[in-house]
């Protein structure tokens, strides 16, 4: 399978795009603007090559809070992001009831997720069953970090997944680590993609910084899964080359040295380097994407920080999905 | 009219809305061919066939999280927990994901489900057959939790239940399945989730039940009848929410409140409608409200005197509601 130019630059630009808004994230948390941030850098490449992998609005994806990239991809505008950052009104995944990067969008078929990790695995099972019996040709993806594969939740929903041939993808991100325990306290196997032997389905380990491989092994996959050839895990390998989140703090279990080492790995400095030796873009070319992607976030933050909040009111529904009485 | 057990009465609500909605299946442990460990899906995998009715897995959890992703896709799953003592695996999707999904994605996502599951003791059982469960969930926002106490109710309730757009914890009174038998009627109808039932009316004390509890409130409440009271007997049939107003209506009229049920006492949920009355009915009560319920002990014990120890029956019920009449 050859990816075209154009798709190539479509890649890039999600990926770029979803780095400035994790970037701009950091800054505004740092000014004090935002509560919260969790994020995705480092994460780029293996996300949009997931996402392209799909057809969007027609397979389904539960995802997981490291996802940004996944669902710029998907659908969630710069704006809506930042609405979430900021706990404004309009916030499409939750209203703002959720913490930021708690994703979910309806319009493209991606599940909103809770905190507690690996629940959304067990979701995309029961959704890749409803699939089956529907006799529809979808699939759903589910992504998760590497240390929420020792979740019990997870294992079941490969299980399910496995025994029923549902079709459904689960991508493990392996970025090495889970907040400050590395991959070897959570597994003795090598890779997460090991663990499929044991369950009975096919499993690979795949490099997570390749945008353009991880868009063809997942596409073929998703191809395989939609036609009723079954379930697939797959680990992607990346390095987390943010603390885990805006309340974390990794000098206190690594070195500063083994992360400058693995941003040489940068998916989006990998990508760039690629598109320019194939000849698809130019320095200049990459220099003007990148101030148009910083001008949409810049932007984005103003249209979110004029944004109101929610009513406090607002706080009291919807419990249930119609009004319930208290008769 | 046609007389019914309790569990033949579950079998043809889940039989009529199966053939109802094409959206319906059921899914748990051996509810296939074996047609589940107390009957109570015997026949259905015949006529609906293994897409429809689904054994799974043994593995609690992912009965309740498949069928959250399957709702989510637009399914309407009946999800048997084989006895409500092996739910506790599936609290966190419970708690975590289907009680929540509504209020946290702002209704851009529904979990119409129903959870089914047997409770209480009082039939040889031990610890882990016997449960009372009801007070973990009647505490979440986000569910709805029924016990039926008779055929009619049951079959009205589960099929309320089914066509709910919400996350329903039904749990059946496992000892009332074959000993309670009562009138259904041959034609359509349902139960309206939410209200309570004023099921003996009285003019000297009140007594509170569901499930079980209830079918014996009655037999107690004859028994007082040959004391010379008059007891009201109420069915709170909706746990969450609850009918407020019946229970005030009914503590009003009568001044005195008899809470009961099999579950432990402390933090149980008779402390929930005694707090109501006690807010909003004290000027009508002529009495301390009372609690009749389980001892605070972990369970039920097997071995027969223990376990008579620890069930509520007729007899408890009657001597502490005629301490109440004669306060």
């Amino acid at each position: 399978m050859e990816l075209s130019s154009e798709l190539k630059k479509e890649m890039y630009w999600m990926m770029l795009l979803s780095r400035r808004l994790d970037e701009r994230a950091w800054v505004l948390h740092r000014q004090g603007k935002i509560a919260f941030h969790i994020s995705g850098i480092g994460h780029e490449a293996a996300q949009v090559g997931a996402a392209f992998a799909l057809k969007r609005g027609h397979d389904w994806v539960t995802p997981y809070y490291r996802d940004l990239a996944l669902m710029v991809s998907l659908g969630l505008t710069p704006e809506e992001f930042m609405l979430s950052l900021m706990g404004k009104a309009g916030e499409p995944s939750s209203g703002s009831r959720q913490m930021p990067s708690h994703f979910g969008l309806r319009r493209v078929n991606a599940v909103s997720h809770s905190a507690p990790v690996a629940t959304q695995a067990v979701h995309a099972a029961g959704i890749g069953l409803a699939i089956k019996i529907k006799k529809e040709k979808k699939v759903v993806l589910t992504t998760i970090g590497e240390g929420s594969t020792s979740q019990g939740e997870w294992y079941e929903a490969v299980n399910w997944a496995a025994v029923h041939q549902l079709p459904v993808i689960f991508l493990v991100q392996n970025n090495q680590y889970a907040i400050s325990v590395p991959p070897e306290m959570q597994m003795a196997v090598k890779s997460a993609a090991d663990k499929a032997c044991g369950l009975g389905l096919p499993g690979q380990m795949i490099d997570g910084t390749d945008v353009f491989a991880v868009y063809k092994i997942i596409a073929e996959l998703a191809d395989a899964a939609r036609n009723g050839k079954g379930p697939a895990l797959v680990e992607a390998k990346m390095y987390r080359i943010t603390p885990h989140s805006s309340d974390d703090d990794d000098r206190t279990y690594r070195s500063r040295e083994e992360v400058e080492e693995n941003k040489k790995f940068d998916p989006l400095l990998l990508t760039q380097k690629r598109l320019m030796d194939e000849g698809i873009y130019t320095e200049k070319d990459l220099e003007g994407l990148d101030k148009k992607a910083k001008q949409m976030v810049t932007d984005a933050v103003k249209l979110a920080e004029d944004a109101p909040y929610p009513t406090a009111q607002e706080a009291a529904y919807p419990v249930y999905a119609e009004e319930v009485p208290n008769v | 009219m046609s007389e019914k057990s309790m569990v033949e009465a579950i079998r043809d609500a889940m039989d009529e809305e199966l053939a109802r909605d094409e959206n319906v299946f059921i899914v748990g442990e051996d509810v296939g061919q074996r047609g589940g460990v107390f009957r109570a899906t015997v026949g259905l995998f015949e006529k609906f066939g293994a897409d429809r009715v689904i054994d799974s897995p043994l593995a609690e959890l992912s009965i309740v999280g498949v069928g959250i992703g399957a709702a989510l896709y637009g399914m309407k799953p009946i999800c048997e927990i084989q006895f409500a003592d092996f739910i506790f695996p599936a609290f966190n999707q419970i708690i975590s994901e289907a009680a929540k999904m509504t209020y946290r994605s702002n209704a851009t996502w529904t979990v119409p489900m129903v959870i089914r599951a047997p409770y209480g003791g009082g039939i040889g059982g031990g610890l882990y057959h016997s449960q009372s469960v009801e007070a973990f969930f009647a505490h979440v926002p986000g569910l709805k939790v029924v016990i039926p106490s008779s055929p009619y109710d049951a079959k009205g309730l589960l099929k309320s239940a089914v066509r709910d757009p919400n996350p329903v914890i039904f749990l059946e009174p496992k000892k009332g399945y074959r000993l309670i038998k009562g009138e259904v009627p041959d034609e359509e109808y349902v139960v309206p989730i939410g209200p309570a039932r004023v099921s003996r009316f009285g003019e000297d004390l009140t007594i509170f039940a569901y499930g079980m509890m209830h079918y014996y409130a009655l037999q107690a409440a004859e028994q007082l009848e040959q004391e010379g009271y008059s007891a009201e007997v109420i069915d709170l049939r909706t746990l969450y929410p609850v009918d407020r107003n019946t229970i005030l209506e009914s503590v009003k009229k009568t001044g005195k409140a008899l809470i009961v049920h099999e579950d432990n006492l402390t933090g149980g949920y008779g402390g929930e409608i005694s707090a109501i009355i006690a807010e909003h009915g004290f000027n009508d009560l002529d009495a301390p409200i009372r609690r009749l319920a389980g001892p605070d002990v972990p369970a039920v014990p097997f071995s027969h005197p223990m376990q008579e120890w620890f069930m509520v029956n007729p007899e408890k019920i009657f001597k502490s509601a005629l301490e109440l009449a004669r306060y």
